[in-house]
Protein backbone atom coordinates (compact mmCIF):
# COMPACT_ATOMS: atom_id res chain seq x y z
CA UNK A 1 0.00 0.00 0.00
CA UNK A 2 1.74 3.62 -1.42
CA UNK A 3 1.61 5.92 1.84
CA UNK A 4 0.72 9.22 0.41
CA UNK A 5 2.05 12.00 2.41
CA UNK A 6 1.42 15.61 1.21
CA UNK A 7 2.73 18.56 3.19
CA UNK A 8 5.21 21.40 2.08
CA UNK A 9 8.65 21.34 3.01
CA UNK A 10 10.35 19.63 6.02
CA UNK A 11 8.33 17.93 8.20
CA UNK A 12 7.26 20.77 11.16
CA UNK A 13 7.18 20.38 14.53
CA UNK A 14 3.33 20.98 14.15
CA UNK A 15 2.84 18.24 12.68
CA UNK A 16 4.92 16.06 14.72
CA UNK A 17 2.78 16.98 17.10
CA UNK A 18 0.01 15.96 16.16
CA UNK A 19 0.52 12.74 14.81
CA UNK A 20 1.94 11.56 18.08
CA UNK A 21 -1.40 12.89 19.86
CA UNK A 22 -3.08 10.88 16.98
CA UNK A 23 -1.16 8.14 17.93
CA UNK A 24 -1.78 7.82 21.37
CA UNK A 25 -5.74 8.37 20.50
CA UNK A 26 -5.58 5.32 18.24
CA UNK A 27 -3.78 3.36 21.05
CA UNK A 28 -6.90 4.34 23.53
CA UNK A 29 -9.47 3.35 20.74
CA UNK A 30 -7.71 0.08 20.27
CA UNK A 31 -7.67 -0.68 23.78
CA UNK A 32 -11.59 0.14 24.27
CA UNK A 33 -11.94 -1.94 20.77
CA UNK A 34 -10.52 -4.94 22.61
CA UNK A 35 -11.61 -4.48 25.46
CA UNK A 36 -15.26 -6.00 25.28
CA UNK A 37 -13.39 -9.52 24.19
CA UNK A 38 -10.69 -9.34 27.04
CA UNK A 39 -13.48 -9.11 29.67
CA UNK A 40 -15.11 -11.60 28.52
CA UNK A 41 -11.97 -13.51 29.00
CA UNK A 42 -11.34 -12.77 32.33
CA UNK A 43 -14.47 -14.37 33.10
CA UNK A 44 -14.43 -16.96 31.50
CA UNK A 45 -11.62 -17.81 34.31
CA UNK A 46 -13.58 -16.95 36.65
CA UNK A 47 -15.48 -19.09 39.85
CA UNK A 48 -19.05 -19.60 38.49
CA UNK A 49 -20.30 -17.80 42.22
CA UNK A 50 -17.43 -15.11 41.70
CA UNK A 51 -19.42 -13.74 38.51
CA UNK A 52 -21.83 -11.00 38.98
CA UNK A 53 -22.74 -7.71 36.94
CA UNK A 54 -21.23 -6.08 39.98
CA UNK A 55 -17.94 -7.58 40.10
CA UNK A 56 -17.72 -8.47 36.36
CA UNK A 57 -14.61 -5.83 36.31
CA UNK A 58 -12.29 -7.60 38.74
CA UNK A 59 -9.66 -10.13 37.44
CA UNK A 60 -9.64 -13.79 38.34
CA UNK A 61 -7.26 -14.01 41.02
CA UNK A 62 -6.81 -16.43 44.09
CA UNK A 63 -9.21 -18.42 44.28
CA UNK A 64 -11.70 -17.21 42.09
CA UNK A 65 -9.18 -18.33 39.59
CA UNK A 66 -10.57 -21.92 37.96
CA UNK A 67 -8.04 -22.26 35.02
CA UNK A 68 -10.39 -24.11 32.19
CA UNK A 69 -12.65 -26.41 34.24
CA UNK A 70 -15.67 -23.87 32.49
CA UNK A 71 -14.19 -24.62 29.05
CA UNK A 72 -14.51 -28.09 29.63
CA UNK A 73 -18.43 -27.77 31.49
CA UNK A 74 -19.49 -25.12 28.32
CA UNK A 75 -17.83 -27.82 25.43
CA UNK A 76 -19.58 -30.71 26.78
CA UNK A 77 -22.81 -29.22 28.15
CA UNK A 78 -23.41 -27.24 24.57
CA UNK A 79 -21.75 -30.14 22.52
CA UNK A 80 -19.79 -27.47 21.07
CA UNK A 81 -17.63 -29.70 19.10
CA UNK A 82 -20.90 -31.23 17.42
CA UNK A 83 -22.29 -27.33 17.00
CA UNK A 84 -18.69 -26.62 15.21
CA UNK A 85 -18.85 -29.51 12.97
CA UNK A 86 -22.18 -28.62 11.46
CA UNK A 87 -21.28 -25.16 11.33
CA UNK A 88 -18.23 -25.92 9.40
CA UNK A 89 -20.11 -28.42 7.09
CA UNK A 90 -22.71 -25.64 6.06
CA UNK A 91 -20.08 -22.75 5.34
CA UNK A 92 -18.01 -24.84 3.15
CA UNK A 93 -20.51 -26.94 1.38
CA UNK A 94 -21.98 -23.46 1.08
CA UNK A 95 -19.54 -21.25 -0.37
CA UNK A 96 -18.44 -24.12 -2.31
CA UNK A 97 -21.38 -24.48 -3.93
CA UNK A 98 -22.05 -20.59 -4.10
CA UNK A 99 -18.46 -20.12 -5.46
CA UNK A 100 -19.06 -22.72 -8.35
CA UNK A 101 -22.78 -21.89 -9.50
CA UNK A 102 -22.66 -18.28 -9.72
CA UNK A 103 -19.67 -17.77 -11.25
CA UNK A 104 -20.57 -20.24 -13.99
CA UNK A 105 -23.83 -18.39 -14.45
CA UNK A 106 -22.37 -14.94 -14.45
CA UNK A 107 -20.29 -16.33 -17.14
CA UNK A 108 -23.39 -17.12 -19.22
CA UNK A 109 -25.75 -13.90 -18.27
CA UNK A 110 -22.57 -11.79 -19.39
CA UNK A 111 -21.82 -14.10 -22.67
CA UNK A 112 -25.14 -14.60 -23.76
CA UNK A 113 -27.13 -11.62 -24.34
CA UNK A 114 -30.62 -12.55 -24.10
CA UNK A 115 -33.80 -11.52 -22.31
CA UNK A 116 -33.34 -13.80 -19.85
CA UNK A 117 -29.73 -13.16 -18.96
CA UNK A 118 -30.88 -9.81 -18.29
CA UNK A 119 -33.65 -10.59 -16.27
CA UNK A 120 -31.66 -12.80 -13.95
CA UNK A 121 -29.30 -10.14 -13.63
CA UNK A 122 -31.77 -7.98 -12.43
CA UNK A 123 -33.36 -10.35 -9.90
CA UNK A 124 -30.14 -11.29 -8.05
CA UNK A 125 -29.08 -7.27 -8.31
CA UNK A 126 -33.01 -6.88 -6.41
CA UNK A 127 -32.74 -9.87 -3.82
CA UNK A 128 -29.25 -8.49 -2.36
CA UNK A 129 -32.06 -5.78 -0.97
CA UNK A 130 -35.05 -7.37 0.14
CA UNK A 131 -34.78 -8.26 4.03
CA UNK A 132 -34.61 -11.80 4.89
CA UNK A 133 -37.78 -11.43 7.02
CA UNK A 134 -39.73 -11.20 4.25
CA UNK A 135 -39.52 -14.76 2.79
CA UNK A 136 -38.54 -16.31 6.10
CA UNK A 137 -41.77 -18.09 6.46
CA UNK A 138 -42.45 -19.35 3.14
CA UNK A 139 -38.42 -20.25 2.90
CA UNK A 140 -39.07 -22.28 6.04
CA UNK A 141 -42.08 -23.83 4.56
CA UNK A 142 -40.34 -24.63 1.12
CA UNK A 143 -37.13 -26.49 2.42
CA UNK A 144 -39.44 -28.00 4.99
CA UNK A 145 -41.80 -29.63 2.09
CA UNK A 146 -38.39 -30.12 -0.51
CA UNK A 147 -36.61 -31.82 2.58
CA UNK A 148 -33.96 -29.33 2.46
CA UNK A 149 -33.57 -29.40 6.23
CA UNK A 150 -30.22 -31.17 7.15
CA UNK A 151 -26.64 -29.13 7.44
CA UNK A 152 -25.56 -31.68 4.54
CA UNK A 153 -28.45 -30.14 2.27
CA UNK A 154 -29.43 -26.71 3.24
CA UNK A 155 -26.25 -25.24 0.96
CA UNK A 156 -28.77 -25.27 -1.68
CA UNK A 157 -30.77 -22.63 0.42
CA UNK A 158 -27.86 -20.56 0.63
CA UNK A 159 -27.20 -20.90 -2.86
CA UNK A 160 -30.37 -19.78 -3.75
CA UNK A 161 -30.63 -16.64 -0.84
CA UNK A 162 -26.47 -16.05 -1.16
CA UNK A 163 -26.85 -15.69 -5.38
CA UNK A 164 -26.98 -12.40 -5.37
CA UNK A 165 -24.57 -10.59 -3.75
CA UNK A 166 -22.53 -13.42 -5.77
CA UNK A 167 -23.71 -13.31 -9.11
CA UNK A 168 -23.65 -9.58 -8.97
CA UNK A 169 -19.68 -9.35 -7.74
CA UNK A 170 -19.05 -11.70 -10.93
CA UNK A 171 -20.83 -10.43 -13.56
CA UNK A 172 -18.89 -6.59 -12.20
CA UNK A 173 -15.58 -8.35 -12.74
CA UNK A 174 -16.42 -10.26 -15.61
CA UNK A 175 -17.29 -7.09 -18.19
CA UNK A 176 -13.90 -6.13 -17.76
CA UNK A 177 -12.60 -9.06 -19.32
CA UNK A 178 -12.13 -9.29 -23.06
CA UNK A 179 -13.26 -12.07 -25.12
CA UNK A 180 -10.17 -12.52 -27.33
CA UNK A 181 -8.82 -15.08 -25.23
CA UNK A 182 -12.18 -17.29 -24.66
CA UNK A 183 -12.46 -16.66 -28.38
CA UNK A 184 -8.94 -18.52 -29.29
CA UNK A 185 -10.02 -21.27 -26.81
CA UNK A 186 -12.95 -21.62 -28.82
CA UNK A 187 -10.72 -21.66 -32.41
CA UNK A 188 -8.28 -24.00 -30.68
CA UNK A 189 -11.31 -26.82 -30.58
CA UNK A 190 -12.48 -25.66 -26.67
CA UNK A 191 -16.32 -26.81 -25.92
CA UNK A 192 -17.90 -24.46 -23.20
CA UNK A 193 -16.94 -26.13 -20.22
CA UNK A 194 -12.90 -26.58 -21.13
CA UNK A 195 -12.98 -22.92 -21.62
CA UNK A 196 -14.68 -21.82 -18.57
CA UNK A 197 -12.55 -24.17 -16.26
CA UNK A 198 -9.75 -23.85 -18.01
CA UNK A 199 -9.28 -19.88 -18.91
CA UNK A 200 -11.95 -18.53 -17.39
CA UNK A 201 -11.86 -19.10 -13.82
CA UNK A 202 -8.50 -18.92 -13.05
CA UNK A 203 -8.70 -15.67 -14.78
CA UNK A 204 -11.96 -14.79 -12.00
CA UNK A 205 -9.93 -16.28 -9.10
CA UNK A 206 -9.24 -13.07 -7.53
CA UNK A 207 -13.16 -12.43 -7.44
CA UNK A 208 -13.91 -16.04 -6.21
CA UNK A 209 -11.75 -15.45 -3.10
CA UNK A 210 -13.65 -12.31 -2.10
CA UNK A 211 -16.38 -13.49 -2.51
CA UNK A 212 -16.03 -16.58 -0.71
CA UNK A 213 -15.21 -14.03 2.21
CA UNK A 214 -18.13 -12.48 1.80
CA UNK A 215 -19.85 -15.23 1.66
CA UNK A 216 -18.16 -16.86 4.55
CA UNK A 217 -18.83 -14.39 7.08
CA UNK A 218 -21.99 -14.46 6.26
CA UNK A 219 -23.20 -18.18 6.27
CA UNK A 220 -20.80 -18.73 10.01
CA UNK A 221 -22.69 -16.23 11.51
CA UNK A 222 -25.66 -16.60 10.65
CA UNK A 223 -28.28 -17.15 12.81
CA UNK A 224 -31.86 -16.93 11.40
CA UNK A 225 -31.62 -19.27 8.53
CA UNK A 226 -30.81 -22.04 10.27
CA UNK A 227 -32.71 -21.48 13.20
CA UNK A 228 -35.73 -21.56 10.70
CA UNK A 229 -34.77 -24.51 8.75
CA UNK A 230 -33.13 -26.72 10.31
CA UNK A 231 -34.47 -29.23 13.65
CA UNK A 232 -33.08 -27.43 16.61
CA UNK A 233 -33.12 -30.78 18.58
CA UNK A 234 -31.06 -32.84 16.06
CA UNK A 235 -28.32 -30.12 14.70
CA UNK A 236 -27.35 -27.06 16.34
CA UNK A 237 -25.07 -24.08 14.68
CA UNK A 238 -22.82 -22.16 16.93
CA UNK A 239 -24.79 -19.27 17.05
CA UNK A 240 -27.86 -21.60 17.22
CA UNK A 241 -26.38 -23.17 20.03
CA UNK A 242 -24.64 -20.05 21.92
CA UNK A 243 -28.88 -18.68 21.75
CA UNK A 244 -30.10 -21.91 23.10
CA UNK A 245 -27.59 -22.14 25.91
CA UNK A 246 -28.61 -18.75 26.92
CA UNK A 247 -32.12 -18.93 26.19
CA UNK A 248 -32.87 -21.81 27.74
CA UNK A 249 -31.59 -22.18 31.23
CA UNK A 250 -33.79 -21.05 33.99
CA UNK A 251 -30.26 -19.46 35.24
CA UNK A 252 -27.47 -19.33 32.97
CA UNK A 253 -24.57 -20.16 34.05
CA UNK A 254 -22.49 -17.47 33.38
CA UNK A 255 -18.98 -18.84 33.61
CA UNK A 256 -19.50 -21.68 30.96
CA UNK A 257 -21.49 -19.52 28.70
CA UNK A 258 -18.25 -17.25 28.64
CA UNK A 259 -16.01 -19.57 27.75
CA UNK A 260 -18.53 -20.69 24.94
CA UNK A 261 -18.30 -17.05 23.66
CA UNK A 262 -14.66 -17.58 23.77
CA UNK A 263 -14.04 -20.76 21.68
CA UNK A 264 -16.31 -19.08 19.61
CA UNK A 265 -14.63 -16.09 19.25
CA UNK A 266 -10.98 -17.37 19.05
CA UNK A 267 -11.00 -19.70 15.97
CA UNK A 268 -12.37 -15.99 14.62
CA UNK A 269 -9.15 -14.16 15.38
CA UNK A 270 -6.92 -16.54 14.00
CA UNK A 271 -8.70 -17.09 11.19
CA UNK A 272 -8.37 -13.28 10.68
CA UNK A 273 -4.91 -12.95 11.43
CA UNK A 274 -3.75 -15.50 9.07
CA UNK A 275 -5.98 -14.13 5.94
CA UNK A 276 -5.80 -11.02 7.06
CA UNK A 277 -4.80 -9.32 3.56
CA UNK A 278 -7.54 -11.25 1.85
CA UNK A 279 -10.55 -10.49 4.07
CA UNK A 280 -9.80 -6.50 4.11
CA UNK A 281 -9.13 -6.93 0.12
CA UNK A 282 -12.42 -8.72 0.02
CA UNK A 283 -14.46 -5.83 1.84
CA UNK A 284 -13.39 -3.60 -0.63
CA UNK A 285 -13.45 -5.50 -3.71
CA UNK A 286 -17.38 -5.79 -2.38
CA UNK A 287 -17.78 -2.27 -1.61
CA UNK A 288 -16.99 -1.06 -5.00
CA UNK A 289 -19.44 -4.01 -6.83
CA UNK A 290 -21.79 -2.87 -4.72
CA UNK B 1 -19.46 -18.30 -29.91
CA UNK B 2 -22.46 -17.04 -27.71
CA UNK B 3 -24.71 -19.73 -29.33
CA UNK B 4 -21.90 -22.66 -28.06
CA UNK B 5 -22.75 -20.87 -24.74
CA UNK B 6 -26.49 -21.11 -25.36
CA UNK B 7 -26.51 -24.83 -25.88
CA UNK B 8 -25.18 -25.41 -22.41
CA UNK B 9 -27.33 -23.19 -20.62
CA UNK B 10 -28.53 -26.51 -18.13
CA UNK B 11 -24.94 -26.53 -17.03
CA UNK B 12 -24.00 -22.64 -16.54
CA UNK B 13 -27.47 -21.52 -15.68
CA UNK B 14 -30.28 -24.11 -14.39
CA UNK B 15 -28.28 -25.19 -10.96
CA UNK B 16 -28.49 -20.91 -9.84
CA UNK B 17 -31.91 -20.53 -11.22
CA UNK B 18 -33.17 -23.26 -9.66
CA UNK B 19 -31.64 -22.53 -6.21
CA UNK B 20 -32.65 -19.04 -6.85
CA UNK B 21 -36.14 -19.56 -7.41
CA UNK B 22 -36.25 -22.16 -4.33
CA UNK B 23 -34.45 -19.92 -1.67
CA UNK B 24 -36.11 -16.51 -3.05
CA UNK B 25 -38.37 -16.33 -6.22
CA UNK B 26 -41.17 -18.87 -4.99
CA UNK B 27 -41.01 -17.51 -1.27
CA UNK B 28 -40.70 -14.06 -2.39
CA UNK B 29 -43.82 -14.58 -4.35
CA UNK B 30 -45.95 -16.86 -2.21
CA UNK B 31 -44.91 -14.16 0.97
CA UNK B 32 -47.02 -11.57 -1.21
CA UNK B 33 -49.47 -13.60 -1.78
CA UNK B 34 -50.44 -14.90 2.33
CA UNK B 35 -49.94 -11.70 2.76
CA UNK B 36 -53.48 -11.47 1.31
CA UNK B 37 -54.54 -14.22 3.64
CA UNK B 38 -55.73 -15.65 7.32
CA UNK B 39 -53.90 -18.84 7.79
CA UNK B 40 -52.64 -20.83 10.65
CA UNK B 41 -51.29 -23.82 8.06
CA UNK B 42 -50.32 -22.67 5.31
CA UNK B 43 -52.34 -25.66 3.15
CA UNK B 44 -55.53 -23.73 4.42
CA UNK B 45 -55.92 -20.19 3.69
CA UNK B 46 -58.92 -17.67 3.43
CA UNK B 47 -58.52 -14.45 1.49
CA UNK B 48 -58.61 -11.37 3.59
CA UNK B 49 -58.26 -8.64 1.01
CA UNK B 50 -56.29 -5.97 2.73
CA UNK B 51 -57.12 -6.75 6.28
CA UNK B 52 -54.43 -7.77 7.09
CA UNK B 53 -52.68 -4.13 6.18
CA UNK B 54 -55.00 -2.28 8.13
CA UNK B 55 -54.13 -4.26 11.05
CA UNK B 56 -50.66 -3.90 10.63
CA UNK B 57 -51.23 -0.22 10.89
CA UNK B 58 -53.23 -0.65 14.17
CA UNK B 59 -50.59 -2.73 15.73
CA UNK B 60 -49.22 -0.24 18.27
CA UNK B 61 -45.85 -2.43 18.77
CA UNK B 62 -45.07 -2.42 15.40
CA UNK B 63 -45.46 1.24 14.87
CA UNK B 64 -44.15 1.51 18.16
CA UNK B 65 -41.26 -0.54 16.85
CA UNK B 66 -40.56 1.51 13.84
CA UNK B 67 -40.02 4.80 15.35
CA UNK B 68 -37.73 2.71 17.50
CA UNK B 69 -35.81 1.49 14.11
CA UNK B 70 -35.93 5.08 12.20
CA UNK B 71 -34.39 6.84 15.54
CA UNK B 72 -32.12 3.84 15.80
CA UNK B 73 -31.06 4.12 12.10
CA UNK B 74 -30.57 7.61 11.89
CA UNK B 75 -28.16 8.05 14.96
CA UNK B 76 -26.43 4.79 14.30
CA UNK B 77 -25.54 5.72 10.18
CA UNK B 78 -24.17 9.25 11.01
CA UNK B 79 -22.51 8.12 13.92
CA UNK B 80 -20.70 5.71 12.24
CA UNK B 81 -19.79 6.93 9.06
CA UNK B 82 -18.71 10.35 10.68
CA UNK B 83 -16.33 8.27 13.21
CA UNK B 84 -15.48 5.90 10.18
CA UNK B 85 -14.32 8.73 8.02
CA UNK B 86 -12.26 10.27 10.83
CA UNK B 87 -10.41 7.06 11.08
CA UNK B 88 -9.70 6.67 7.86
CA UNK B 89 -8.39 10.03 7.45
CA UNK B 90 -6.27 9.32 10.41
CA UNK B 91 -5.02 6.17 9.40
CA UNK B 92 -3.74 7.70 5.79
CA UNK B 93 -1.45 10.01 7.03
CA UNK B 94 1.53 7.71 7.41
CA UNK B 95 1.25 7.21 10.64
CA UNK B 96 3.16 4.21 12.72
CA UNK B 97 1.24 1.65 13.37
CA UNK B 98 -1.11 1.78 10.79
CA UNK B 99 -1.49 -1.94 10.12
CA UNK B 100 -2.23 -2.90 13.31
CA UNK B 101 -4.43 -0.14 14.21
CA UNK B 102 -6.51 -1.24 11.22
CA UNK B 103 -6.63 -4.62 11.77
CA UNK B 104 -8.02 -3.99 15.66
CA UNK B 105 -10.92 -1.76 14.38
CA UNK B 106 -11.95 -3.87 11.54
CA UNK B 107 -11.95 -7.00 13.93
CA UNK B 108 -15.45 -6.87 15.46
CA UNK B 109 -17.15 -7.41 12.04
CA UNK B 110 -16.17 -11.08 11.84
CA UNK B 111 -17.82 -12.32 15.03
CA UNK B 112 -21.72 -12.93 14.37
CA UNK B 113 -24.26 -10.87 15.95
CA UNK B 114 -25.89 -13.50 18.63
CA UNK B 115 -22.37 -13.44 20.19
CA UNK B 116 -21.45 -9.66 20.00
CA UNK B 117 -24.76 -9.11 21.62
CA UNK B 118 -23.97 -11.42 24.44
CA UNK B 119 -20.61 -9.61 24.85
CA UNK B 120 -22.30 -6.52 24.72
CA UNK B 121 -25.20 -7.38 27.31
CA UNK B 122 -22.18 -8.76 29.87
CA UNK B 123 -19.84 -5.45 29.74
CA UNK B 124 -22.90 -2.83 29.63
CA UNK B 125 -24.92 -4.61 32.16
CA UNK B 126 -21.57 -4.39 34.22
CA UNK B 127 -21.06 -0.62 33.98
CA UNK B 128 -24.76 -0.13 34.34
CA UNK B 129 -24.84 -1.74 37.79
CA UNK B 130 -21.78 -0.09 39.29
CA UNK B 131 -22.69 3.17 37.98
CA UNK B 132 -26.23 2.17 40.24
CA UNK B 133 -28.60 2.48 37.25
CA UNK B 134 -31.26 -0.31 35.57
CA UNK B 135 -30.13 -3.15 33.73
CA UNK B 136 -30.36 -2.97 29.95
CA UNK B 137 -33.29 -5.17 29.92
CA UNK B 138 -35.03 -2.90 32.86
CA UNK B 139 -35.15 0.20 30.34
CA UNK B 140 -35.74 1.02 26.89
CA UNK B 141 -33.10 3.82 26.83
CA UNK B 142 -30.49 2.33 27.70
CA UNK B 143 -31.04 -0.82 25.11
CA UNK B 144 -31.27 1.97 22.72
CA UNK B 145 -27.93 3.42 23.51
CA UNK B 146 -26.49 -0.22 24.10
CA UNK B 147 -27.40 -0.76 20.23
CA UNK B 148 -25.86 1.93 18.92
CA UNK B 149 -22.47 1.05 21.26
CA UNK B 150 -22.34 -2.49 19.81
CA UNK B 151 -23.35 -1.10 16.01
CA UNK B 152 -20.63 1.28 16.20
CA UNK B 153 -18.09 -1.79 17.32
CA UNK B 154 -19.14 -3.90 14.89
CA UNK B 155 -19.42 -1.37 12.05
CA UNK B 156 -16.86 0.88 11.78
CA UNK B 157 -14.05 -1.03 10.75
CA UNK B 158 -15.53 -2.04 8.20
CA UNK B 159 -16.39 1.43 6.84
CA UNK B 160 -13.09 2.42 7.81
CA UNK B 161 -12.24 0.05 5.43
CA UNK B 162 -14.12 1.11 2.47
CA UNK B 163 -13.11 5.05 3.75
CA UNK B 164 -9.15 3.93 3.19
CA UNK B 165 -9.51 2.31 0.13
CA UNK B 166 -11.23 5.60 -1.58
CA UNK B 167 -9.19 7.84 0.16
CA UNK B 168 -6.12 5.97 -1.15
CA UNK B 169 -7.67 6.45 -4.70
CA UNK B 170 -8.10 10.35 -4.31
CA UNK B 171 -5.14 11.14 -7.67
CA UNK B 172 -1.79 12.97 -6.15
CA UNK B 173 -1.48 15.47 -8.67
CA UNK B 174 -5.11 16.92 -7.46
CA UNK B 175 -3.69 17.12 -3.51
CA UNK B 176 -0.40 18.59 -5.04
CA UNK B 177 -2.38 20.97 -7.32
CA UNK B 178 -3.89 21.71 -4.06
CA UNK B 179 -1.11 22.71 -1.99
CA UNK B 180 0.70 24.62 -4.24
CA UNK B 181 -2.42 26.69 -4.53
CA UNK B 182 -2.26 27.31 -1.15
CA UNK B 183 -5.17 25.13 0.58
CA UNK B 184 -4.77 24.37 3.49
CA UNK B 185 -5.12 20.96 4.75
CA UNK B 186 -9.04 21.80 6.56
CA UNK B 187 -9.28 23.22 2.46
CA UNK B 188 -8.41 20.19 0.46
CA UNK B 189 -10.24 17.44 3.01
CA UNK B 190 -13.21 19.83 2.31
CA UNK B 191 -12.62 20.45 -1.42
CA UNK B 192 -10.82 18.06 -2.66
CA UNK B 193 -10.64 14.89 -0.30
CA UNK B 194 -14.59 14.96 0.35
CA UNK B 195 -16.17 15.17 -3.56
CA UNK B 196 -13.24 12.84 -4.92
CA UNK B 197 -14.52 10.08 -1.78
CA UNK B 198 -18.01 10.70 -2.59
CA UNK B 199 -18.59 6.84 -3.81
CA UNK B 200 -17.51 5.48 -1.22
CA UNK B 201 -19.58 7.90 1.11
CA UNK B 202 -22.41 6.37 -1.08
CA UNK B 203 -21.35 2.42 -0.38
CA UNK B 204 -20.55 2.96 3.52
CA UNK B 205 -24.11 5.24 3.58
CA UNK B 206 -26.23 2.73 2.02
CA UNK B 207 -24.47 -0.12 4.18
CA UNK B 208 -24.65 1.35 7.21
CA UNK B 209 -28.30 2.23 6.60
CA UNK B 210 -30.10 -1.07 5.64
CA UNK B 211 -27.74 -2.60 7.84
CA UNK B 212 -29.32 -1.29 10.98
CA UNK B 213 -32.55 -1.07 9.52
CA UNK B 214 -33.05 -4.51 9.23
CA UNK B 215 -30.33 -5.80 12.06
CA UNK B 216 -32.27 -8.77 13.87
CA UNK B 217 -29.44 -10.38 15.35
CA UNK B 218 -27.92 -8.06 17.94
CA UNK B 219 -31.58 -6.62 19.22
CA UNK B 220 -32.87 -10.49 19.77
CA UNK B 221 -29.27 -10.99 21.54
CA UNK B 222 -28.35 -7.77 23.67
CA UNK B 223 -32.19 -6.63 24.58
CA UNK B 224 -34.88 -9.10 22.91
CA UNK B 225 -36.87 -6.22 22.98
CA UNK B 226 -37.41 -5.97 26.81
CA UNK B 227 -38.79 -4.18 28.49
CA UNK B 228 -41.93 -4.91 27.05
CA UNK B 229 -41.29 -4.39 23.81
CA UNK B 230 -40.38 -1.12 23.96
CA UNK B 231 -36.75 -1.93 22.41
CA UNK B 232 -37.57 -3.76 19.27
CA UNK B 233 -37.23 -3.52 16.00
CA UNK B 234 -38.97 -3.69 12.92
CA UNK B 235 -37.48 -6.99 12.12
CA UNK B 236 -37.42 -8.56 15.73
CA UNK B 237 -41.28 -7.53 15.34
CA UNK B 238 -42.13 -9.36 12.65
CA UNK B 239 -40.13 -12.54 14.16
CA UNK B 240 -42.34 -12.14 17.46
CA UNK B 241 -45.52 -11.78 15.11
CA UNK B 242 -44.91 -15.24 13.58
CA UNK B 243 -43.53 -17.03 16.05
CA UNK B 244 -44.36 -16.03 19.48
CA UNK B 245 -47.84 -14.84 19.16
CA UNK B 246 -50.54 -17.38 19.36
CA UNK B 247 -53.92 -16.52 17.14
CA UNK B 248 -55.02 -17.39 14.09
CA UNK B 249 -54.66 -13.96 12.78
CA UNK B 250 -50.84 -13.47 13.48
CA UNK B 251 -49.33 -15.03 11.08
CA UNK B 252 -50.97 -13.55 8.19
CA UNK B 253 -50.17 -9.85 10.02
CA UNK B 254 -46.88 -10.62 10.30
CA UNK B 255 -46.82 -11.54 6.37
CA UNK B 256 -48.29 -8.41 5.67
CA UNK B 257 -45.44 -6.63 8.11
CA UNK B 258 -42.71 -8.44 6.60
CA UNK B 259 -44.17 -6.81 3.20
CA UNK B 260 -44.70 -3.40 4.29
CA UNK B 261 -40.84 -3.94 5.70
CA UNK B 262 -39.38 -4.70 2.74
CA UNK B 263 -40.93 -1.74 0.60
CA UNK B 264 -39.66 0.63 3.61
CA UNK B 265 -35.99 -1.05 3.38
CA UNK B 266 -36.49 -0.60 -0.83
CA UNK B 267 -37.80 3.25 -0.49
CA UNK B 268 -34.90 3.82 1.88
CA UNK B 269 -32.37 2.42 -0.09
CA UNK B 270 -33.41 4.49 -3.31
CA UNK B 271 -34.31 7.53 -1.58
CA UNK B 272 -30.36 7.42 -0.44
CA UNK B 273 -29.13 6.45 -3.84
CA UNK B 274 -30.61 9.30 -5.52
CA UNK B 275 -29.44 11.87 -3.15
CA UNK B 276 -26.03 10.46 -2.46
CA UNK B 277 -25.30 9.36 -6.21
CA UNK B 278 -26.62 13.57 -7.01
CA UNK B 279 -23.36 15.00 -5.37
CA UNK B 280 -20.50 11.99 -6.88
CA UNK B 281 -18.17 14.13 -9.47
CA UNK B 282 -17.03 12.22 -12.51
CA UNK B 283 -13.54 11.41 -12.68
Amino acid sequence: MAKKVYHDGAVSGAKRIVDAALILLLVALCLVWVYPVFLILINSLKLETAISTTTVFELPLGEKFVGLSNYIYGVTQMNFLSSFSYSLIITVTSVLLIILCCSMCAWYITRVNTLASKLMYLLCAFSMVVPFQMVMFTLSKTADTLQLNTPFNICIIYLGFGAGLAVFMFTGFMKSVPLAIEEAAMIDGCNPLQIFFKVVFPILKPTAISTAILETMWVWNDYLLPTLVLDIKKYRTIPMAIQYFRGSYGSVQMGPMMACIMITVIPIIIMYLACQKYIIEGVVAGAVKG
Amino acid sequence: MENAIKKYWPVFLLPTLAAFIIGFIWPFIWGIYLSFHKFITVSKTTFVGIDNYIKVFQDATFVDAFWFTARFTLVSTILINVIAFMLALALTRGLKGTNAFRTVFFLPNLIGGIVLGYIWQILLNGILTNLGLPLLALDAKYGFWGLIILMCWQQIGYMMIIYIAGLQNVPGDLLEAASIDGATSFQTLIKVKLPMVMPSITICSFLTLTNSFKLFDQNLALTSGEPAKQSQMLALNIYDTFYARSGAQWKGIGQAKAVVFFLLVIGIALIQLYFTRRKEVQQ
